[in-house]
């Protein structure tokens, strides 16, 4: 197997003004040989991405923008492993990785939380056993905390600050316990979260209150991979699944109504009127008659063939990688 | 028909013998094409394709470069102008082409015997190739490099009309004629020729033979049978050829780490084995993570195969259960809802119970859910830990009531009963009665039961601790009955 991290540049987006039209085709930079599948990756900072490996390491990459090459920085190579030594090489998956510069979450197959610092050599923390499954994904509700999500079905609460081995909270779907694949988290209300589960099913759950999601939302035919708010237009959530359809969810109010702040690299600040901002606080993931509120619904991909593994979103720009051993860069996504 | 076979046999050797592009590019794009030293070798070549408007094109410039010649250039010229080939379409008839044919080759040979290009060898040697000279063609050998090639310029300048079905012929003297006896044919070469032949089974069998993998044989068959020129007699194990390639080509896919993907479609391809293929392929597919686990499953499940499911949830199961993960491992069971394996891991959790005298994943036990009624043992540990909640929060009425269903109802395993009875003492010693006078009766019959049962288990319960524990238990039981009495008996107040 040859497995590899990848830098591509997409393109001068300088070109894309003229007629919007797709200006040539993204290229490589460089790349670096990886061992073991990657299962997740992150930018730490401008400079390094760390990457979860599927034989349990966690490495910092650096890429090196004056000659185009990629290095391996540090690597912690046992991040995740089973106590008895099963698997051929002894690790165990590394599942989930996200970073808050300089500090560095990882969990795994092993129901194992690390927190790393990227200038120490050691792990900050780690909890043994958070968790009986296999936690799947991780991510920042603030800077002390992290939500994970399960193969139970379980979404926790984990309070770094606090010694204890235990989540602060857990939630969990009732009926069967269809484990979680992914969770993200509204960019600006936090208690605002997004969950994916093995049915394909988009649960949106406010965690100031109950321990039930807010709504259950049928939404793909196999297992949902990852979920997305819009870092700067939250209204709007993507999905992607292992059925091949990448999903886009728009909560914003018709068009007209919309304040246009949608230029590129715009951030979301503008409000119409005081009763607007009222309306927009309360946001439209929250409420209790998602049918009554107008959601759209678009599969961005037209042909689909294979599972689409993982996605990300900035501005205009969204990026998806398939089975069919494809990359997808759209640029125009709001055109 | 004067159809266009020829036509099309010129563009497939235009589109194949690519050695000569390079030399075409340096010729067309130095200063003066006339003064290369390659000139007249891009010439030949276009003539060889019967590329004539680029050759015409090249010889203007020599023409211009060299106005002694211009009688003989704009002969030449003339000649390749006129030439007759089949159009595309069919505004002459065979008859009408052929008749034109002979004209023009007449004139060609005159021009010929006159001498007309006898000062420039180049435009001489180029004349006979008009007239379909063997040796002048074969001497341009390097410029056609293949024999093929020389198969389809020999065509062209002898015999243009020609028919498919007539290829076979032109096709072996041609290969013996371009070999020579310098060499012998190479595989592809008897691929080629049995495709002249129109012999699509020899074809399919020497690409069989001779290529690395089964891509191109399963493709190509599978195309020649959707286009149902593959009469494709069954062969004597049952499947017929199309199936059997492609199901050699998915097979092969199957040993790589992710185009086994592929090979799933192309089996859902085969009617007759596909299936069966894919239930063998697909259990030995390496586990390596849970996600791939998760793909083979969506697509075992997608085509109902069930046992397949099992099969996968069952090594999941197994691995989880071997590194300790019990939450995978339950999580695993629910998805194949194998309610024997649910069973397993309980009894797993109870042994480490018994062992450690606490439970250890809490959070997965607690948090149960309606998976609890997978399997009765699933059941009886929740229960069972809702007990330990009850008691730690001192709701001991509700605590003791739960305790005696669990044995009552038979959800608790029998060998699960002794502790059950054990966790009943501290409830018995209470200062307060908590057991009712019947609770304590069903009580008392559970132990006995349990004492009374098994002749062999009591041999085993000559043990110290057994018969002091089972002692215990009649005591406070008698106790507990003793005092419930007198409270049940007693008038409350006054």
């Amino acid at each position: 197997q040859d497995n590899r991290v990848s830098i591509w540049s997409a393109g001068d987006l300088g070109n894309a003004a003229l007629n919007g039209e797709y200006h040539g085709e993204p290229h490589l930079l460089c790349d670096i040989e990886h061992n073991g599948d990657v299962m997740d990756m992150q930018f730490l900072d401008q400079e390094r991405i760390v990457v979860a490996s599927s034989t349990g390491a966690v490495t910092i990459f650096r890429h090196h923008q004056n000659n185009q090459t990629l290095s391996a920085n540090h690597q912690w190579e046992k991040a995740h492993y089973h106590v008895d030594q099963d698997t051929s090489c002894g690790g165990a998956a590394c599942t989930g990785v996200v970073c808050n510069n300089p500090e560095i979450v990882t969990v795994g197959e092993d129901g194992r939380i690390n927190l790393f610092r990227a200038d120490q050599k050691d792990a900050v923390r780690t909890i043994d056993n958070a968790d009986s499954s296999t936690l799947h994904a991780v991510t920042f509700l603030r800077t002390t905390e992290i939500l994970t999500v399960n193969s139970i079905g379980q979404l926790k609460i984990w309070d770094l600050r606090q010694q204890r081995n235990e989540p602060s909270q857990i939630f969990s779907l009732a009926g069967d316990r269809v484990p979680l694949h992914c969770v993200d988290r509204h960019p600006n209300q936090q208690h605002i979260v997004a969950t994916g589960g093995q049915d394909g099913m988009l649960s949106i759950w406010d965690i100031r209150q109950g321990a039930m999601p807010v709504s259950l939302l049928n939404a793909h035919e196999a297992e949902m991979w990852e979920v997305h708010f819009h870092p700067s237009d939250p209204d709007h959530l993507f999905t992607c699944s292992e059925d091949g359809s990448l999903w886009h969810w728009d909560t914003s109010t018709n068009v007209s109504e919309k304040p246009s702040f949608f230029h590129q690299g715009g951030r979301s600040t503008a409000y119409l009127s005081h009763s607007t901002i009222n309306q927009s606080v309360v946001s439209a993931w929250l409420s209790n008659d998602p049918t009554k509120d107008r959601m759209e619904i678009t599969n961005l991909i037209p042909n689909q063939t294979l599972s689409v593994n993982s996605l990300d979103v900035l501005g205009p720009c969204l990026v998806y990688g398939t089975d069919a051993e494809a990359i997808y860069v759209n640029r125009q996504l709001f055109a | 028909t004067a159809g266009p076979l020829l036509l099309r046999l010129l563009d497939w050797v235009r589109l194949h013998v690519c050695d000569v592009d390079s030399m075409v590019r340096e010729v067309l794009s130095s200063e003066t094409p006339s003064k290369h030293k390659l000139f007249w070798n891009v010439v030949d070549v276009f003539v060889l394709q019967g590329r004539m408007d680029e050759a015409r094109h090249l010889l203007s410039k020599e023409a211009s470069a060299n106005p002694t010649s211009m009688n003989m250039y704009k002969i030449l010229d003339d000649l390749m102008k006129k030439m007759p080939v089949p159009s595309l379409g069919n505004t002459q008839t065979l008859t009408e082409l052929e008749l034109k044919w002979q004209h023009w080759h007449e004139e060609c040979q005159r021009y010929l015997q006159d001498g007309t290009f006898a000062s420039n060898p180049h435009m001489e040697s180029i004349c006979k190739i008009l007239l379909g000279d063997e040796d002048a063609i074969l001497e341009k050998k390097e410029l056609m490099t293949t024999w093929y090639h020389f198969l389809v310029t020999r065509l062209l300048y002898s015999h243009p009309t020609v028919k498919p079905m007539e290829l076979q012929f032109y096709a072996q003297s041609s290969m013996d004629l371009f070999l020579g006896g310098e060499s012998s044919p190479e595989p592809l070469d008897m691929i080629l020729m049995a495709a002249f032949e129109f012999e699509m089974h020899q074809v399919i069998k020497e690409c069989s033979i001779v290529l690395s993998n089964w891509w191109f044989v399963a493709h190509l068959t599978d195309l020649l049978d959707h286009c149902k020129l593959l009469q494709s007699h069954n062969l004597y194990f049952g499947s017929n050829m199309r199936e059997f390639l492609l199901l050699e080509y998915a097979s092969g896919l199957f040993s790589h780490h992710s185009l086994w993907q592929l090979g799933v479609d192309y089996f859902d391809h085969c009617p007759e084995y596909g299936r069966v293929y894919l239930e063998l392929h697909i259990e030995r597919i390496p586990l390596s993570t849970e996600q791939k686990a998760l793909k083979v499953l969506r697509i075992c499940e997608q085509r109902q195969m069930h046992e397949q499911v099992r099969s996968v949830c069952k090594i999941m199961a197994m691995k989880a259960l071997r590194n300790n993960r019990l939450g995978s491992a339950l999580s695993w069971s629910i998805r194949a809802k194998d309610a024997a394996f649910a069973t397993l891991i309980s009894d797993r959790f109870l042994k480490d119970y018994c062992e450690r005298g606490c439970f250890s994943d809490l959070d997965l036990i607690d948090n149960l859910g309606p998976s609890m009624l997978l399997s009765d043992r699933l059941t009886f540990l929740g229960k069972y830990r809702e007990f330990h909640r009850l008691y730690g929060e001192k709701r001991f009425p509700e605590a003791a009531r739960l305790l005696l269903t669990l044995m009552t109802a038979h959800i608790a395993p029998c060998s699960f009963w002794m502790t059950l009875l054990t966790d009943a003492l501290p409830l018995l010693e209470q200062k307060e009665v908590i057991f009712s006078a019947e609770q304590t009766y069903e009580l008392m019959r559970c132990l006995e039961d349990l004492t009374a049962g098994n002749p062999e288990k009591q041999k085993f319960q000559d043990d110290d601790v057994e018969t002091t524990k089972v002692e215990m238990l009649r005591l406070a039981l008698a106790r507990n009955l003793a005092r419930v009495i007198i409270k049940e008996g007693t008038v409350e107040g006054s």
